[in-house]
This record gives C-alpha cells, sequence and structure tokens, in this order.
C-alpha cells in the first residue's frame, strides 16, 4: 500500500469506521451467513423444526423443472435486455457523436431515462400495451393481431424485455458517447484517407476501440436485468401467465415470500449470490485491464 | 473534415429526434392521461392531446389518492419516498466518507481486513438475501419504520471506494502542513478534507438519490401499513385492482409525480450526474 504521513491514534479509527462496520455486519453479513445455513436445512413453514439436510435443497431446486424454466426466462431476458439497449445506445451514440450543433441538447433529452425507476418504466409500457385501453395494443389491433400480454407468456416475456431495455438505453448511451469522444479523430481521418468507407471505419476501427467499454457494458447490463428488474417484472406481468416471465430474482421473492419455502428460496440465493461474486469478478478483472489501456 | 456531406448530417439529425421521440413517447402518453377524465382514457383510442383535468387529477391524487388503494393519499407517500432517498444518500456519504477517512489516514490492525468488509457488501445486493434480512429488521422492530426503510441500506462500498480514490490523490504535502499548523484529524477533516471533496460530493448525492428514490423491492418487503408506503408501492397497490376499473388518471398523475423528483435532480445537474456515473464506476 502506499506510504504517507497518518495520524496516530489508537481507538480513533474503530470509531470512524464503526457506522460503516455495523451496518455492513448487521444488515449484509449476518443475513448472508444466515441464508447460507438455511440452504443446507430444512425448516417447517411455521419455524418448529429444523433439521440438516446437507445439499438436498440444491439438489432439489437443481432438478426442479420449475427452476430450469426460470433460469431459461432468465437467460433470455438478459440477454435479449442487453442485446437491444446496446445495439440502440450504439447506433444513437454513434449519430450523437458526429453532430456538432445541438449536440448537449439530444445527450440531455436522450438520458434522463436513467432517473425513471424500473417499477415506473414498468407501469409507462403495461399502459401502452394494456389490453382493452392501452395506444400499442390499439394499433396492433388496426393490423389484426390480438395483443394481450395477461394471456400471451411470449406477449408478457417481450413488454417486460421492452419496458426493462428502454430504461437502459440512457445508461448505455452515455458511456458509448464518452467512449466514441475519446477515440482521437487523427486516427479517423487517416483511415478515410485510405479510403475507408463509414462501415469499414466503423467496424474496423471504432469498434474494437470502444471494445473495453462493451464488454464493460455487457456485464452492467447483465447485473441490470438480473437483478434491477424486480421492480418491472413485478408492476407489469407479476411473474406470469402461466411463470413466463419468472426471472430468477422473482422466484426467490415469491418461493420465501408467498410460497414460504424457506429451505428452497434459501439455496436459491446462495445460487444467485455464486452468480453476483462471478460477474463482480469478471467487472473488476475489466477495470485492471482499462488501466493499462 | 470528413463526414460532412449534407444528407448524412440530415439523416443523423433525423435518427436522434426518432430516439428521442421513443425514449419519450411513453412519457408523453403517461402525461396525456394524467390530464384526462377517465372516461376520456377509456374509448378506444384515447385522446392523445392533453385534456382539461390535470389539476383535478393531480389534486385528488396528492390529497385523496385511488379509491381501489383505500384513498391514501399520495401526499404521504411523496413525503416518505423524500425520506427514504435523502436518508440513503446522506447516510450513505455521511458514513461512507468517514470510512475512507480512518482508512486512508490511520493505521491500525486488521484495517485490511474491514476494508475487505465493506468490499464484500458489493456482492450482496438485497435481492440476494431477501428473506434473513427481512428477519434482521423485523427481529430489530424496523418494519414500518422511517429507520428501517433506511438504514440496511446505507452500507456503500462504492462510496467508501471513491472516497478512498480521492483522499490518496491529495498531496501529502497538504497534510504535513496542516500537521505543523497544529491540525488534528477533526479539524483536518473539516477544514481540509471535506471542502476539497465537495465536489465528489455532489456527484454522488445526485447518483445516490436517484438509487434511493427508485428502491422498489425493500419498502414492498417492510412496510405493509399505508401511510409508510413509497410511492412506488403505492402505484403498485393502486393497479392491483381485481376486478374493479382501475383509475388510470389517478395512476397515470401519481407515476408523473413519482418520476419528477429524479429525473428533476438528473437534468439540473447533469454535468454532476454525468461525473458521479462515471465514478461510481471505476
Amino acid at each position: 500500500m502506499e506510504k504517507r504521513a497518518v495520524f496516530s491514534h489508537q481507538v480513533l479509527p474503530y470509531l470512524l469506521l464503526a457506522p460503516q462496520i455495523v451496518v455492513t455486519l448487521v444488515f449484509f453479513i449476518w443475513p448472508a451467513f444466515q441464508a447460507l445455513l438455511q440452504s443446507v436445512r430444512q425448516e417447517d413453514p411455521f419455524g418448529l423444526r429444523v433439521k440438516w439436510v446437507g445439499l438436498d435443497n440444491f439438489l432439489f431446486i437443481f432438478r426442479n423443472p420449475d427452476y430450469f424454466d426460470s433460469l431459461m426466462v432468465t437467460a433470455i431476458f438478459s440477454i435479449s435486455v442487453a442485446l437491444l439497449s446496446l445495439v440502440v445506445a450504439l447506433y444513437l451514440a454513434v449519430q450523437a457523436d458526429r453532430v456538432i450543433r445541438l449536440a448537449t441538447g439530444y445527450k440531455t433529452l436522450l438520458i434522463w431515462p436513467y432517473a425513471v425507476a424500473p417499477a415506473v418504466a414498468g407501469v409507462l409500457w403495461l399502459f401502452l400495451f394494456n389490453p382493452t385501453l392501452g395506444i400499442f395494443a390499439y394499433l396492433l389491433s388496426r393490423f389484426g393481431y390480438e395483443w394481450n400480454h395477461l394471456l400471451n407468456g411470449g406477449e408478457a416475456l417481450l413488454l417486460v424485455i421492452i419496458a426493462a431495455s428502454w430504461k437502459q438505453i440512457s445508461y448505455n448511451f452515455l458511456f458509448f458517447l464518452a467512449g466514441l469522444q475519446a477515440i482521437p479523430k487523427s486516427l479517423i481521418e487517416a483511415s478515410a484517407m485510405d479510403g475507408a468507407g463509414r462501415v469499414r471505419r466503423f467496424w474496423f476501427i471504432v469498434f474494437p476501440l470502444l471494445s473495453p467499454i462493451t464488454f464493460f457494458l455487457i456485464v452492467v447490463n447483465i447485473v441490470y436485468a438480473f437483478f434491477d428488474t424486480f421492480g418491472i417484472i413485478h408492476q407489469v406481468t407479476a411473474g406470469g401467465p402461466a411463470k413466463a416471465t419468472e426471472i430468477l430474482v422473482y422466484k426467490v421473492f415469491y418461493d420465501g415470500f408467498v410460497a414460504l419455502d424457506l429451505g428452497g428460496s434459501a439455496a436459491q440465493s446462495v445460487v444467485l449470490m455464486m452468480i453476483v461474486i462471478v460477474l463482480t469478478v469478471f467487472q473488476f478483472r475489466y477495470i485492471e485491464k482499462k488501466v493499462q489501456y | 473534415m470528413i463526414d460532412r456531406e449534407r444528407w448524412l448530417q440530415v439523416f443523423t439529425h433525423a435518427v436522434l429526434i426518432l430516439g428521442v421521440l421513443i425514449v419519450a413517447f411513453p412519457i408523453y402518453v403517461t402525461f396525456v392521461a394524467s390530464t384526462q377524465a377517465l372516461r376520456d382514457i377509456m374509448q378506444v383510442p384515447m385522446p392523445m392531446l392533453p385534456g382539461g383535468h390535470l389539476l383535478e387529477n393531480y389534486l385528488q391524487a396528492i390529497t385523496g389518492g385511488a379509491t381501489s388503494a383505500g384513498n391514501s393519499p399520495v401526499g404521504i407517500m411523496l413525503f416518505n419516498s423524500m425520506v427514504m432517498a435523502l436518508g440513503i444518500t446522506f447516510g450513505k456519504i455521511t458514513i461512507s466518507m468517514l470510512a475512507a477517512f480512518a482508512i486512508v489516514y490511520f493505521r491500525f490492525p486488521w484495517r485490511m481486513l474491514f476494508f475487505w468488509m465493506i468490499f464484500i457488501t458489493l456482492m450482496l445486493p438485497v435481492e440476494v438475501r431477501i428473506l434473513p434480512t427481512y428477519k434482521v429488521v423485523s427481529d430489530l422492530g424496523m418494519l414500518d419504520t422511517y429507520a428501517g426503510l433506511t438504514i440496511p441500506l446505507i452500507a456503500s462500498a462504492t462510496a467508501t471506494f471513491l472516497f478512498r480514490q480521492f483522499f490518496l490523490t491529495i498531496p501529502a504535502e497538504l497534510f504535513d502542513a496542516a500537521r505543523i499548523d497544529g491540525a488534528g484529524p477533526f479539524s483536518f477533516f473539516k477544514d481540509i478534507l471535506f471542502p476539497l471533496s465537495r465536489t465528489n460530493i455532489a456527484a454522488l448525492f445526485v447518483i445516490l438519490f436517484i438509487f434511493g428514490w427508485n428502491q422498489y423491492l425493500w419498502p414492498l418487503l417492510i412496510t405493509t401499513q399505508e401511510n409508510m408506503y413509497t410511492i412506488l408501492i403505492g402505484i403498485n397497490r393502486m393497479l392491483t385492482v381485481g376486478d374493479d376499473q382501475a383509475e388510470w388518471q389517478i395512476i397515470m398523475a401519481t407515476t408523473m409525480l413519482a418520476m419528477i423528483p429524479p429525473v428533476f435532480v438528473v437534468v439540473v445537474m447533469q454535468r454532476l450526474f454525468v461525473k458521479g456515473l462515471i465514478e461510481t464506476e471505476k
């Protein structure tokens, strides 16, 4: 670690750290430890009997077709959200990077959905696609398509994907734009002089230079789709119809709070914890690379 | 100079305007619906221009809420959301700054252990420890309280790291000079670190305020009384109507009210917001 002069107090540093550490221990580490403990036990819903079951809870969830379905839904959901919002954001950022006049204006108008809560983004799109009075549902019916996400699982999944992507575009846009503006103009001009057209310049010069940011954003978007979209799912579909939109986080909530399957819910929590740890490690490895880059 | 053809400029602006419209359209429809009478929203397709019921709907929402949600006023929910957002924001900033101060400016046993302990919180979002955290809060008697809404969320690895990184960039000479002038830890913190950190604090404020305001899962778990609902939970209760007709004009007005504070913060403090967003991701 760095060498620098410091204060020499015996007690003060502990006092300064105390609030952060107490909150961390009581509300983070202790509950996480409880989840671990709970995941290897079986408890009846009234908490009267507890027995040690080893890895049974894990075996149970992995053998359970419901869990597998939820895993698939989560995979489709997060890949779609990441792809859709990254592609749209990159396309808009490339355009915005070219503009000289009004550049800040466009930026302001494109970034504010970041401030909209996922739960609110869900309501906005729920209203647009409401089968009886939504404007999009109406337009679709004019074209002969009867939209009803309350009955059709595919449509429900599409709806939450759209809502989740819509909210994430602004975040990706901001990072892509910063990345594009950091690319030296001389590089682009040199390749233009060598006769590379607009499309080639993008794919052979710009896109490779953006790859660290793209990689970072893929990780962030997957984390977002996995965890932060709970509000959208809860508000728009509540996991339905017939569990067609039940992503893993929603399933943990549902099994623990509504179905009161404590062991199963805890085992699912532990699996999610592993996923977060892997994603965090990925994110931090990338950061190290960025420093050299 | 390249890419200066006339048609390309036109095309670029066209794409951006289309992008802005796609981003703004859902909000526009929500705004329009919040100014209509329910009867007008119910006719398909609903009118696409604002109606004359703006004041009426917003007043109804703020003072009386939706009938289907037990008429609990949105005014109280707005207040609860504000308390939660500000509590989380100031809580996180305060305890993170103190922790970073201890880690950078003191040497003591187990310093790195504490550092890693704070780091681990990054890997434990509420979503992965829902039930046990709920149980702790319930055992501590913090359900349906402002303390329960804020304190469990104020540990922050990100903010602690940000302050630590920033403190490390402050030249050691400044520290030495302060010591020679007889400054102890308290006056060093108050007279030197705090004023230097102002921009960082402001940038963090923007990001954390949005984070706090937009919390959903946590208040959903621990609030059961209507007078403790945050506005996002209130919207959920209004939507859950069973067989009754949802009062869309009130729901849409409440949705607008739920969006205004965080969007206002982002638009007004755009430069700080961008700085905060990029720095908290480092």
